[in-house]
């Protein structure tokens, strides 16, 4: 099927392939075949589809998600920095490249509550591998960041993918 | 865990291929079969070492929104809020954290205009106040940890 022929079934096939992977891929040998099997459509097409999803982003990519914990990672630090918004932006980008940034948002202010208003994902096998990465974040904002704070994970509460309703 | 296990985490991170036997392919480059390997992922998934084997959606690509949400929750009250939180569809992780705001949770809807319903209903649930700090700005996103 070409992208563009009728794109109204192409959302909705996307859509298909997105409820029938979302809780994750069948352990078969042929995943994509068994997916093509529950919703209805050639194989041929699940793949094409996949792969368009693929490649404009709307699949990161495809794979396996292991457990922070189960890979000794137990030191996961949520980092938030109160930084001067007029280089926030340039910042960001420079502490999301840095070794063992995993996530790197930039995200509102709730004050008087909160005023940090970056934030970035930190994993360590312990506290002083997290805290030696975030020295690092430190020099790289340098003046720019009036305060900072590090919100160590205790316990995961819950952690599933996404999940998308029943209705088209 | 072995040596095996590990190369299937670290090479299953970085991509698992589209085609009729992605397992089969995989398999070879790692030199066992594709019996072993599916038996491998599964158990891998079955006893918590993998939380997720399938595609990554970037929900935002698709018109919805992720949004982190951020709750001071009182200590004796934490498991039955969190049992509350975790009951709704759109709750994808919540963490406990070291801080006055202990309750971190990311909602993951179809549409923007969901998220201040759902904080909303947190908010009816339990009683508590609820913050919302949506993504402004995304610098970085790859989260792959050597196994």
């Amino acid at each position: 099927m070409n992208d563009t022929a009728n794109p109204g079934i192409v959302a909705q096939i996307d859509r298909e392939i997105v409820r029938a992977t979302q809780a994750g891929l069948p352990l078969v040998p042929r995943p994509y075949h068994a997916v093509a099997d529950v919703i209805g459509v050639a194989p041929e097409l699940v793949i094409a589809r996949i792969e368009a999803m693929l490649r404009d982003g709307r699949i990161r990519r495809i794979g396996v998600v292991p457990n922070h914990y189960a890979l000794g990672y137990i030191a996961n630090g949520m980092s938030v920095w109160d930084v001067d918004d007029a280089r926030v932006d340039a910042l960001g980008a420079k502490v999301g490249a840095q070794d063992g940034v995993s996530h790197c948002y930039r995200r509102p202010r709730r004050l008087p509550q909160w005023r940090y208003n970056l934030f970035a994902m930190v994993h360590g096998r312990d506290r002083a591998q997290v805290e030696a990465k975030l020295v690092v974040v430190a020099e790289v904002l340098g003046d720019a960041v009036r305060a900072h704070d590090v919100l160590y994970s205790t316990r995961i509460l819950k952690k599933t993918g996404l999940r998308l309703g029943p209705s088209a | 865990m072995d040596d095996l296990d590990r190369r299937i985490i670290n090479t299953l991170q970085d991509g698992f291929p589209v085609c009729e036997q992605p397992f089969c392919a995989i398999a070879a480059e790692l030199g066992t079969t594709e019996d072993e390997l599916i038996a491998r992922v599964d158990r891998l998934l079955a006893d918590g070492t993998l939380t997720r084997f399938g595609p990554l959606f970037q929900v935002e690509r698709m018109g919805g929104a992720f949004t982190l949400a951020a709750m001071a929750v009182p200590e004796a009250r934490l498991d039955e809020v969190a049992a509350a939180v975790n009951a709704l569809p759109a709750v994808a992780h919540n963490y406990q954290r070291e801080h006055a705001l202990n309750m971190w949770f990311v909602l993951a809807t179809e549409t923007p205009e969901e998220v201040s319903a759902i904080i909303h209903a947190v908010e009816q649930a339990t009683g508590l106040p609820v913050l919302a700090f949506p993504k402004e700005r995304q610098y970085f996103v790859e989260l792959k940890l050597r196994a």
